[in-house]
């Protein structure tokens, strides 16, 4: 008990570590330039707290329960020999963790604002939210799909650098020709979609996948997932800004 | 004290609204596809408590400390009155440099949040182990950090400027394609993951504050068009720096067995 007590606090030393960068960079900023007193200092004590604790507890589940199932997902699948079910839980994880994820959601329904005011939709509350709706099963449509490609690379062992410049050139093609107003939400959108749960689930699955293929080298094969995740949202959001 | 605790229970169920459907996908394939049993399963459901437990409060805490005085100072380094001190001078005529706090405070905010990013810890941790330890966690994120911290600047430097984003990521990708030719091997996959990883809960809003504020007072700048692209700016620059930090690694570790051979 005592042990594990010592372990907390020592984690909990780790996150203050990790959060002391920003409190830094505010207190200076704040103090020396803006010249304003910190407003709320009761608050915000509580609430640097509570980020120390949830950071040194998310950190904590993270190595017993997320990165645990990922690799033993990985290893299941390998064994099964099934690839059609591999490719699909791989499209459901990609598609079901982008399609609820709230900032994905906010940078929809913003781009339904713009679109509006480019007078592309009406400007109406269903077309806007159509619109908005859309672009997030677009977007999560096209993470599953990279997740599908990404699993394939790995289990082929196609190496990743012309995956991701041929997908550069695309993306610099269909700049040319997407109408301007969706461009910067197309390049937002391939940051938005992996989130703090996806990324480590998805790190693991790939690691895991590496490591229980003859052959595959988990540091060259195992990660690149997330590169993928976040460059096909960009070539799919510009070819639904094209086809509205 | 209620109020709080009410607080944390709200956030811990839109947490668990958020986590609902990767559990679902995750037990359901694991019970009806693999069906076998999850080795050590009551660890891992400890485990997703624990992730549960630590995001909600996270968040809860960010909304109640970072973000509000994060956005209070973005919203005040970008302020006319702040930039030329008084109003009347409100300039006919911007310069770039004027706005030099505001890069400054876009390098800072970039790499402070990037360091308390977790799901960059997740993916060092993982890059530490696969590794065999050659990539250090701590090396790994400042890498990030310094190319997310450069990427934010220079998007600021461009919502001022108003150039268009699609010239710099495209200069940014031909940078990318032409370190990749001489990166190391086995860091590439891992630098184009480290451009999606960083940003995620933390650096989102503060940098979105940043760039909104900024569109918001600079005459001329669409809030919609010009106010976002700052995030674009912090997935690219990532992948290069953390390219440019395996060759300084892989540089460093040559030297001295060519001191050696002499």
């Amino acid at each position: 008990m005592k042990g594990s007590l010592l372990a907390l606090v020592k984690s909990m030393g780790g996150s203050l570590r990790d959060l002391l960068p920003i409190i830094l960079v505010i207190g200076f900023f704040q103090l020396f330039v803006l010249q304003q007193p910190i407003p709320n200092v009761a608050d915000i004590f509580l609430g640097t707290l509570f980020v120390v604790l949830g950071l040194t507890f998310f950190i904590y589940g993270l190595e017993m329960g997320l990165f645990p199932i990922g690799e033993s997902m990985a290893n299941a699948f390998a064994r099964k020999g099934s690839v059609m079910w591999l490719l699909i839980f791989a499209f459901a994880l990609g598609f079901g963790t982008t399609v609820a994820e709230p900032a994905l959601i906010a940078v929809a329904a913003e781009a339904g604002e713009v679109a509006a005011n480019a007078g592309v939709i009406a400007d109406t509350r269903e077309g806007k939210d159509s619109y908005a709706n859309g672009l997030r099963l677009t977007v999560a449509f096209s993470v599953g799909l990279a997740i599908v490609i990404g699993v394939l690379r790995i289990l082929k062992g196609w190496p990743i650098q012309y995956m991701i410049i041929g997908g550069y050139i695309m993306v610099v093609i269909m700049t040319a020709f997407a109408p301007d107003e969706i461009i910067g939400i197309a390049y937002d959108s391939g940051g938005v979609t992996t989130s703090t749960i996806t990324v480590p689930l998805v790190t693991a699955l790939g690691v895991g996948l590496a490591s229980s293929i003859r052959g595959r080298n988990p540091m060259i094969d195992g990660f690149g997932l997330i590169a993928f995740a976040s460059l096909t949202p960009m070539i799919f959001v510009m070819v639904y800004g094209m086809i509205i | 004290m209620i109020d709080l605790l009410v607080e944390i229970l709200q956030m811990l169920l839109a947490t668990i609204v958020d986590v609902v459907p990767i559990a679902g996908i995750i037990f359901g394939f694991q019970f009806l596809v693999i069906r076998k049993p999850v080795p050590n399963l009551r660890r891992v459901i400890y485990g997703f408590l624990y992730v549960l437990l630590g995001l909600s409060l996270f968040l809860l805490g960010l909304e109640k400390a970072l973000f509000p005085l994060g956005r209070l100072m973005a919203e005040q380094l970008t302020n006319p009155a702040f930039i030329y001190g008084n109003i009347e001078q409100l300039a006919q005529t911007i310069h770039w440099s004027d706005y030099y706090w505001v890069y400054i405070f876009a390098f800072a905010i970039g790499f402070s949040t990037t360091i308390a990013e977790p799901s960059l810890i997740a993916v060092a941790i993982k890059a530490h182990q696969v590794s065999g330890g050659a990539i250090g966690v701590w090396g790994l994120r400042i890498a990030v950090a310094i190319g997310v911290a450069v990427g934010i600047s220079l998007g600021s430097y461009r919502i001022v400027t108003g150039l268009p984003i699609h010239y710099f990521i495209i200069v940014g990708y031909i940078f990318v394609v032409i370190q990749t030719a001489y990166a190391p091997k086995m860091i590439i996959p891992l630098a184009y993951d480290s451009g999606g990883v960083t940003t995620s809960t933390v650096t989102v809003p503060l940098v979105a504050a940043l760039g909104l504020g900024l569109a918001e007072t600079i005459p001329g700048r669409s809030v919609l068009i010009d106010g976002f692209g700052l995030i674009a700016f912090a997935s690219l620059f990532p992948i290069m720096s953390v390219m440019a930090y395996a060759k300084i690694s892989e540089y460093r570790a040559m030297k001295p067995k060519e001191k050696m051979k002499d």
